[in-house]
């Protein structure tokens, strides 16, 4: 593989309903090809149920400069974290 | 030997050479992933073998899969001679692994319906780990076919040096024909015509030209084989006849 290939970020889901979760990348020419990398790179050992591939030139990233003004004004407001309730015992993946 | 373990033999060889000659990948694929992609391959069949080995080694009764596999010699191996050609270059390896992959699906799709239970339980397993080595050699089929001119004339060359050893796919012998009458066995002649078409639609989305069907080398059902296959066993078995019995 020449070394301009395009890069893929992968993601996967290892059950159903659960979120599909970023895993690290891979090398392909093409979409088709980077499921079946990702699919032999990253689910070897039982890990998931779905694969998503994205290319990387794709993803939009915040950059360490954002870090104060993107995150900083949360610190202060517990009040936006849902810890003054009390969670039901059926809910999951809370 | 019995009939049944002969039988079983012939398939499980198949899986073990050609699973021992694409672990020759392993480290040298030309991407990490290609790497990886052909040594998982490798496992299958190696997965594949072993248990279809237990099995033989279970009717023979006093034979474990590892004397089965490290403790025969070349006569005593009945592998299609495909399986145990050389890698070749990337496209040489994937075009034998193609026309492999291609067969041994409709093989072991057939075999799933044996009256043989295990046997039909390790076919259907297989199919499995088989259609996605099929979707992965055959994917590489299209892209180098109908990739670059250079990667085409390789390809093509790789199809047209293999072709000849793809006749064994499809012989039937007397113990073929037992075992068929028993209805533990498939009909291999049969599933030429499924195999073409298969064969026939990819290379032709490839952009490739199919080799004509001309002098087919045969043999192995008899444990007749090239040259190769003493040079893979003199490796594969080396550690299990030097250290015999060794334990890790």
């Amino acid at each position: 593989m020449n070394k301009a290939a395009t890069i893929w970020e992968v993601f996967i889901q290892s059950k159903n309903g659960l979120p599909h979760k970023h895993v690290g990348n891979v090398h392909a020419e093409d979409k088709e090809m980077a499921l079946q990398n990702a699919r032999d790179l990253y689910t070897r050992r039982n890990e998931g149920s779905c694969i998503w591939v994205v290319k990387s030139e794709h993803i939009v990233s915040s950059v360490p400069e954002d870090e104060e003004s993107f995150f900083d004004p949360a610190n202060d407001k517990v009040y936006r974290h849902p810890t003054f309730y009390d969670l039901p015992d059926g809910a999951k993946h809370i | 030997m019995q009939d049944l373990e002969k039988y079983i033999l012939r398939i499980a060889d198949s899986s073990l050479i050609l699973s021992h000659r694409l672990s020759e990948w392993c480290s040298k694929g030309p991407s990490l992933e290609e790497d990886i992609a052909l040594s998982n391959i490798s496992l299958d069949l190696l997965g594949q073998a072993n248990s279809l080995l237990e099995y033989c080694g279970k009717i023979n009764g006093t034979k474990t899969a590892d004397d089965l596999a490290f403790k025969r010699g070349e006569r005593e191996f009945f592998n299609f001679q495909i399986c145990e050609q050389e890698n070749g270059h990337f496209g040489d390896t994937i075009a034998r692994q193609f026309l492999f992959d291609s067969f041994t699906l409709l093989f072991f799709k057939k075999l799933s319906e044996s009256k043989d239970e295990i046997l039909s339980a390790i076919a259907l397993k297989s199919i499995k780990e088989i259609n996605y080595h099929l979707r992965h050699s055959s994917n590489w089929v299209l892209r180098l076919g109908d990739g670059t001119a250079t990667s085409k004339e390789k390809i093509q060359n790789s199809f047209n040096k293999i072709w000849k050893y793809t006749g064994e796919f499809f012989e039937m012998d007397q113990l073929d024909l037992k075992m068929l009458d028993l209805k533990i066995g498939v009909n291999n002649n049969q599933l030429k015509k499924e195999w073409d078409i298969i064969v026939n639609d990819t290379l032709k989305k490839a952009k490739l030209n199919r080799p004509e069907d001309g002098f087919m080398m045969t043999g192995s059902k008899n444990g007749i084989h090239t040259e190769l296959l003493g040079k893979i066993l003199s490796e594969m078995q080396y550690i299990p006849r030097a250290y015999p019995d060794a334990k890790w």
